[in-house]
Formats: structure tokens, sequence, C-alpha cells
């Protein structure tokens, strides 16, 4: 019993995550209708649990049933994933009222899609990570059309679902080849059979990396398998589109990381060339065709295609600065995201969505509070100091530079001048353009306006002491890779 | 020295844009407040820097009032401020703009008055902490956090294309400075390799031996992102439109210091970090400085808006700063540094009558205007004496750096100097034919006849601009004493290289000298 106990250490932050979705469950079922229960406050305690247990399990490297392994990479992962929870979770306080959105489903949802996120970032087992792929998917294509009579958000959901699906055959299939040519699925094993390998000699290699880049590659939405992110992301509802676009990359590229510098490893060589061109083309593409939008939540959607080409270059980078800048950027980019969609989806309304750049136009003279939020948010997506953005694209170039990749490095600073210039044509709109037409007051309330003050001061402290969490971030390579 | 002078120069403004965030101000109830809350805590700021002047030590090379922190230790990142003469000198220029900058704008700005003094302050704090900075991340980010509320001065408080000049500024210095974040990433990566642990300290990046090659290209990211800045032809066409468009305090300050951040970049990080790239490329880069002398001197002759005028004639008085520079020696470095000074004491003084003319009329057409002599003799004369300064009268700011540049670049190869000193004629000439246009004659548009003469807080920006260009061209060595020791050792450091690597370095030049040395 006790090992049987002691085993399960690694698992504890996602129970407690699908306790509390389970609980959500159970409460929906038993309110009375008409009742409003505060469903997302069990979400809450469920999620810090999570995190809490991630605090004490840090350090621990427990494993689970050989499958999950409590390493401080996934942690730090997870830990990031609830702060992404329970920041949409206060940021929904409002909205899904709003919307009408029902919220024991909505809720439940958000909370399984996270216990899979969490599992997918601390899965040693490639068979794991598929199982983990699709919970965190199921619940977020469900999520995306949960506004069933916007046939808008249909179509997302729609668009999502055929080609998440198509991805994760493309991803499953390549399990099946390392499968059949390592005898195993567990990433340990795989890496170290392949260690042992060639290219030559075995050329199938190189179709089971393609095929599981392709299934991961679609999750991150880089270039050219992002064709589904601005379509799922502007029909989404917009804290949807920010829990989206932040937790489903950082659980995927938790995965992608792990799975391409521990197993994979020894065939670096072949596969970096091939992530260059796509992190290049996905930082240009992100940027040149965010330029081009006029709605928000699409721009905002080219825009964190182009950071998942800047996190591509941690990758391809490769040391260990290159590892720990990735956790690092992703902690930065979420809160960040996650804070800008946050206001996108205070600002709307129930028949309106607010959400294009037009719709800004002086919003400083309405709402002067919201508007400076959504500064910061930008100018830290713009990687301007003193922001958290700054650091992690600092980082990030860092570690190309240091392994010599000026190239990279070049591209990922000129494309992030580029996006600058889309995200100042918000604050052009915000600021400098008088309001078209007089737009109702928004009132937001205490605990989304929490959440925003909690996202502002997190994406300062990140910009002017990362300290802390630097180390944080490098202490998390070392006990992997 | 326990008062940590440095830190409280650049926070004390930050301070107080934060005090102005909890004044409430919806309806501009409490504007008056404000902006005496702005006036006394940036001549607070001001007085800390004389304070900085008064304990300095003139006969030192070495950095003072040095503060050093750890900020970001896995990375050799410092929390690290120091000052020399050059610093120290353009510290106190910040320091002295930054009231008259909020004088200007006491009448004119009347919409979202809160705002606009905490983006002031906030620039205020950056521009002081780009020549605080010994740490070059440290610098970068104070350089590139320096962007945000100067676009918004523009962008906001701005004329009719405000918005477009904006993103302009913004994106051109942007472009330039990134490149130059991708070269200090190399250089703490190099200093890593060579030592085996980052650094971005910038006295340990001085020490490192770069390969040539690499210096070339890490010389040219760091010379771009200031070329942007100085601007230097032809990266200059940002300057005209930002300096028209933004609001009269915004075009003080941008031309008063943030034009000198580019120059003081240059003397400060490219050419000594990079002395073999510097001693290749300061051929080139004098003969873009001399065509930019002419370009802006020619530019500005035919502009019939004062505020374009003046802008152009502020890409032809930096031209001369760069080829200063270039020379690489004593007399045209100090130059450089002085010219830097009185351009902007000068050209501070002239935006800030335009300025008050524009606020006046709401035009600010040279054709417009004529014969004001009659009407405001008072403010006709105080733009005499600027005139006469931005000119390079004797006896005022703009001669002693002039000519000391003159001086410098003779010393290195007198064909420049043909080309500059055709700059010096064109500058009397677009300047004076302003002035004759603006305030002789007769009064030709009858609304002008009833404008007011100087106002009380007019008086107050306006004296101390007047007497410091008197000071600067009677006591030059008040101001050149402090900066020669931090000249004459960037000059070594280059001139050292140059003799050391004359016959590695490809067309490279025979190293001209201070006084008594003869070039070979």
């Amino acid at each position: 019993m006790g090992a049987i106990l002691g085993s399960m250490q690694a698992i504890v932050p996602m129970l407690s995550v699908t306790l509390a979705a389970l609980a959500c469950m159970a409460a929906e079922a038993f309110r009375e209708p008409g009742e409003r229960m505060p469903v997302g406050g069990l979400g809450i305690v469920g999620l810090l649990g999570a995190g809490i247990s991630a605090a004490f399990l840090w350090n621990g490297n427990t494993v689970s049933f050989g499958v999950i392994s409590g390493d401080n990479f996934g942690l730090f992962v997870t830990l990031v994933l609830v702060v992404v929870g329970i920041l949409t979770i206060m940021f929904s306080s409002q909205v899904i009222h709003r919307d009408g959105i029902p919220p024991g489903e909505y809720y439940t949802l958000i909370l399984f899609s996270i216990a899979g996120m969490i599992m997918m970032a601390t899965a040693n087992d490639l068979l794991v990570i598929f199982i983990a792929l699709e919970v965190l998917s199921l619940a977020v294509y469900v999520l995306t059309g949960i506004r069933r009579e916007d046939p808008r958000a249909t179509e997302a959901a729609f668009k999502y679902f055929l080609l998440g699906a198509f991805s994760s055959a493309f991803f499953l299939y390549g399990i099946a080849f390392t499968f059949g040519l390592t005898g195993s699925t567990h990433l340990d094993r795989i890496g170290s059979y392949l260690a042992a390998q060639s290219l030559s000699d075995n050329p199938l290699i190189l179709v089971a990396l393609g095929l599981l880049l392709v299934g991961f590659a679609f999750k991150i939405s880089a270039v050219p398998f992002h064709m589904w992110t601005p379509d799922a992301y502007e029909g989404a509802p917009a804290i949807v589109t920010g829990f989206m676009s932040t937790g489903v990359k950082a659980a995927a590229f938790a995965a992608f990381a792990r799975v391409f510098l521990s197993s994979f490893e020894p065939f670096s060589a072949d596969w970096a060339p091939i992530v260059w061109v796509i992190a290049a083309a996905t930082m240009i593409l992100g940027t040149v065709v965010g330029v081009a939008q006029t709605n928000l939540k699409r721009m905002l959607a080219y825009s964190s295609i182009a950071h998942g080409g800047y996190l591509l270059v941690g990758l391809v980078a490769a040391n260990e600065v290159g590892k720990a800048a990735i956790l690092f950027y992703l902690a930065a980019y979420a809160i960040t995201n996650l804070a800008a969609f946050g206001v996108i989806a205070l600002l709307g309304a129930r028949d309106q969505a607010n959400d294009e750049l037009r719709d800004y136009a002086g919003l400083w003279y309405s709402h002067p509070g919201l508007s400076a939020l959504m500064t910061v948010c930008l100018l830290s997506l713009g990687g301007l100091p003193p922001t958290a953005g700054f650091i992690g694209k600092w980082y990030i170039f860092s570690a190309a530079v240091s392994a010599g990749d000026y190239g990279l490095a070049v591209i990922g600073v000129l494309t992030s001048v580029i996006s600058v210039f889309f995200y100042l044509r918000v604050v052009v709109m915000m600021y400098m353009q008088e309001r078209g037409t007089d737009a109702p007051r928004v009132h937001v309330n205490a605990v989304s306006m929490a959440a925003l003050t909690v996202s502002i001061a997190a994406i300062f402290y990140l910009g002017i002491l990362p300290t802390q969490v630097l180390d944080l971030a490098a202490q998390s390579i070392a006990t992997i890779f | 020295m326990n008062v940590p002078l440095l830190s409280i120069s650049w926070m004390l403004p930050v301070a107080g844009a934060v005090l102005l965030v909890f004044v409430g101000n919806a309806d501009g109830q409490r504007n008056a407040l404000i902006r005496w809350i702005t006036l006394i805590v940036s001549i607070a700021v001001f007085v800390v820097t004389l304070a900085m002047w008064a304990a300095f030590n003139p006969g030192s090379a070495e950095f003072q009032f040095v503060e050093r922190r750890l900020w970001i230790p896995a990375f050799g990142i410092d929390y690290y401020l120091g000052i020399d003469g050059i610093s120290l000198l353009l510290v106190v220029l910040t320091g002295f703009l930054t009231p008259v900058a909020v004088l200007s704008s006491w009448i004119g700005i009347e919409k979202k008055v809160k705002e606009f003094y905490i983006f002031l302050l906030l620039l205020e704090a950056a521009m002081i902490g780009v020549f605080l900075s010994l740490d070059l991340f440290l610098f970068y980010v104070f350089w590139d956090a320096m962007l945000v509320p100067m676009y918004f001065l523009i962008g906001i408080w701005g004329y009719d294309q405000r918005i477009y000049a904006a993103i302009k500024f913004m994106l051109y210095t942007m472009a330039g400075s990134v490149l130059m974040l991708i070269a200090i990433l190399g250089l703490a990566y190099l200093h890593n390799a060579a030592t085996g642990s980052y650094s971005f300290d910038l006295l340990k990046l001085y020490t490192l031996d770069i390969a040539p090659t690499t210096q070339y290209w890490f010389f040219l990211a760091f010379a771009v992102a200031f070329a942007i800045k100085v601007p230097l032809f032809p990266f200059h066409t940002w300057l005209p439109d930002a300096h028209v468009q933004a609001p009269t305090a915004g075009s003080v300050i941008l031309a008063g210091v943030l034009l000198k951040m580019g120059t003081y970049g240059l003397i400060r990080f490219a050419f000594p970090l990079f002395p073999l790239a510097a001693t290749y490329f300061a051929p080139w880069i004098a003969v873009l400085a001399v065509i930019g002398i002419i370009y802006g001197a020619l530019v500005a002759m035919v502009q019939p808006d004062m505020k374009k005028l003046v802008a152009y004639s502020s890409v032809s008085h930096l031209g001369f700063v760069v080829l200063g520079i270039c020379a690489m020696n004593v007399n045209g470095m100090q130059g450089a540094v002085y010219q830097m000074l009185a351009h902007g004491v000068s050209t501070g003084g002239l935006f800030l009558i335009v300025g008050m003319l524009s606020d006046r009329r709401h035009t600010r057409l040279i054709s417009e205007f004529g014969g004001l002599k009659a009407v405001m003799p008072r403010l006709t004369a105080a733009f005499m004496i600027i005139t006469l300064a931005s000119i390079g009268l004797p006896g005022l700011n703009g001669f002693v750096g002039e000519f000391l540049i003159l001086l410098g670049a003779f010393r290195w190869d007198p064909r420049y100097v043909v080309g500059a000193g055709l700059g010096v004629i064109l500058s009397a000439v677009y300047m004076l034919w302003m002035f004759q246009r603006v305030y002789y004659g007769k009064v030709t548009h009858a609304e002008n006849r009833g404008l007011p003469d100087l106002l009380p807080h007019e008086w107050g920006s306006v004296i101390p601009l007047c007497a410091i260009a008197l000071v600067m061209g009677v006591f030059p060595m008040v101001f050149l004493r402090p900066m020669e020791p931090s000249v004459t050792r960037i000059v070594d450091r280059l001139q050292n290289t140059q003799t050391l690597r004359v016959e590695n370095a490809p067309r490279s030049r025979p190293a001209a000298a201070g006084p008594g040395e003869v070039s070979r």
C-alpha cells in the first residue's frame, strides 16, 4: 500500500485538477435550475491544490507508474498551467454569465483540459502523451464551440476538430513507427535505443521523426500547419482563445521539447535544420500576415503563431540556455497573452464581440484603466522593456546567439519589430483616435480586476526582477536532458 | 560618497510619475497642481545632477559614483551605474532641459495634462538611465524603454500627422536597435567563450580581443542603431516627421537630448568596443557626416515651416558631431561632446521659441509671420541670441564646438573640413534668412499685431537658455575640463589600436593625433 501511494506522488497535481473537475460536474448535476453556484471556486481550489503539490514535488524527481515523471521540467510547466487555469477561471467569472454560457459544463471542460495538459507536460511515454493530447484536445474542441448559437464558433470548432483529428492521426502513426523501430513507447528506452543507431542504417527513423514533428507542429500551430489557428481563435469566445493560445501551446511545447530534446536528441543534427526552417517560417508568416489583420482576435492569433516561432528558436538552439529559455518564455508569454485576451473578453458584449480593431478607437477616453493594462500586455508581447516579454525574447535570442545561430536571431529580432507595428496599431486606436460611437461603459467585476492586476504585476515582476524565475527555469532543465 | 546620487537621479522622475498617477484629475481640475509637481520634480532632478557635478573629480578619467548590484547573476548582468566627464555633462544637460520642456508645455498642453507629464517624467528617467549605464544590458533596457513615452508624447499630443510620425519614430529606432541587441548578446557570448562566464560589463568587454571580421559586423550593428538615432544621413528621414509633429516639449527633448544618445553611443560603445572596425569605417562615416552637414543645411534653407527648418538644421549640426568623433583625436572628440551640449541648448531653445509662436498663431509657416520685432521685442531678442548661438558666433556656445571639431578634422584629413566649412556658412544663411523673414520688415498679417510678448513662465525657460548659451561661449573651460580626461582615455584607446594593428587593418589610414604629433 505504501509503495502504491509512494508511486502515486507524481500524479497528485493532475489528480487534484481531475477531482475538481468531477466535483464541478457533480455540483452541476445537483444544481437547482436558476441557482448560482460558485463552481469556478471549486476549480480554483483544485488548481491551487495542483500548484501546491507541484511545489512540494519540486526536486523530488518522482515517477508514477513508470509513465508520469514529476521532474522539475514537468513541474515548471505544471505551475505555468496552474496559473493559466486560475487566471482563465477568474476572467471567466464575469464573461460566461454575460454570455450565457453554462458554468458547470464550462468549468468542467476547462479543468479536464488542464488535467490533460498537465499529463502531457509530465508524461514520459509516447502513448500517454497521446492520451493526454486527446483529453485536452476534446475538451478544447467543445470549448471552442460552446456558444452554439454563434455560427462562427460552430464553424471554428468544426475546423479545429477536423484538423486536430487529422494531426492526432499523424502523431499516432509516428508513435507506431517509433514503436516498430525501437520496440518501446517509453521515452528513455527510445532514447537509449536510438543513441546506438544511425540514420543510414535505419532511414525509417526519419519517417517516425517527421510524423511526430507534424503532430506537434499542428498543436503549437507552426507554419505550415497553422491554418486552423486564425479561424479557431477568431471563432471561439475570447477567453477560451486566450486559454487555448497559452495552455495548449505550453503543454504541447513541453511534450515537444521532451520528446525531441531527450529521445530524439541523438538525431538533432537531422531534425534541427527542419525545425530551423519551420521556426523561421513561423516567425515571418505570423508577423507579416498579422500586419494585415483588422480583427483583434485574429491579429493576436497570428501573433501567437509568431510566438510559437520564437519558442522554436529555443528548441533549435538546443543548448542549456535554449531549454531554460523555452520555459521562461512559456511563462512570460502565457501570462501576457492571457491577460490581453482577458481584456478583449471583458470588453465584449453578449450580442457583440467588440473585437474589431475599430471597436478600440478612443478606448483610452472611456476606459483608461483597461487601455493601460492592454497597452502593457501589447508592449510585453512586442518585447519592450521593462516587461516579461522583453526578458523572454532576450533569453531566447541569447540562446540562439550562444549556439552560434546568428541567422535565426536576426530573423527573430526583425520580425519582432514588425510585430511591434501591429501591436502599436491597437495602441494607436486606443489612444490616438477619437471614439466613433458611444459604446456603453463596461463594468469589470472584482475577480476579473484582481486577475488583471495580478497579471500586470507578474509582467513587470518578470521584466524587472526575473532572476528567481530564470533560476527556476535553469533548475528545471538540469534534472532531465 | 554614500548617497547613491546616480540611482536617485533616474528614480526621482519615476517616483514623480508614480506620484502623478495618484493625483485624481478626471476633469482636469488639478492641472495646475500637476504642472507644479512636475516642475518641482524636474528641478529637483536638475539639482541632483548639479550635485553630481559639484562632487565630481574633474581630474580623473575613471568612472565615478559607481553603483553596482547583482541583477541577473546567471548571465553576469549587473545593475551597474557610473559616470565619467562625458556622461556627467549629458546628464546635466538632460536635467537642465527637462524643466524647460515642462515650462514650454505650461499652457500649450490642455488635453490629458496628467498623462502628458507622467510620460515626460518617465522619458527623463530613461534618458538619464541611458547615460548612466555601464552594463550593456541595462543600457539596452533604458534605450528601448525610452521609446515608449516618446511614442506616446508624439502620438497623443502632436500635430496633424502625429500618428504617422510616432510609428515611424518607433519602428525606425527599434529596427536599428534590435540588431544592436544581437551584437550585445554576441559580445556576452564572446566573453563567455574567452573567460567562461557571461558578462555585459562594459569595462570588461572593452578588454575583449575580438577578431577583425566579428568586429566589423558588431560595429555595423551598433553603428546603424546609433546612426539612426543621431540621425546620420541617410538614416535621417524619421527626424523631420517626429520633430515637426511632436509637441513643443517633445521637440525640445528630442533635439536636446535624444539625438545625443546616438552620438553618445558612438563615443561610449561603438568606437571603443571595436576600435579596429572603427578605424576602418570612420572615413566612410565621416563622408556621410559631411554629406549630412551640407544636405541638412540645403534642405533647411528651403523649408517654409520653421519647425522643419530647425529639424533639418539638427541633421546638419549633428553631422558636425559625428565628424568630430570620426576624427578620433582629442580636439575632434572634445569638440563633438561640446557641440552635443551646445546643440542641446541652442536647438532646444529654437524649438522652444518656435513653439511659443506656434502656440500663439497655430501655424509654423514662415510666410505667416513677418515684422514680429515690433510686436514682441523681447521674444525677438531671445530668438536672436539663440539663433546666433546656433550659427556658431564666437562668444556663444555653438562656436567652441564647431571650432574644435574643424580643428580636429583638419588634423585628420583637411578634405573633410572643406565640406564641413561650407556647412558653417550655409547655417548662417538659413538661420539668418528665417530670422529676417519672421522678425524684420513690416507686419504683413493683421492677426500678428496683437500677439503678446514673453509670458512669465516663458521668461522662466528663455532666460536660463540664453544665459547658458553665453556662459558656454565665454567660459568653455568650465565644460571642457571635466570631460578632458575621459575623452583622452577614449582617444588613447582608439589610437593605440591603430598603431598596434595599422599593418593588419585593411585600408587603414595614418593615425592623426593630438597637439604636437605629426601624421606619418
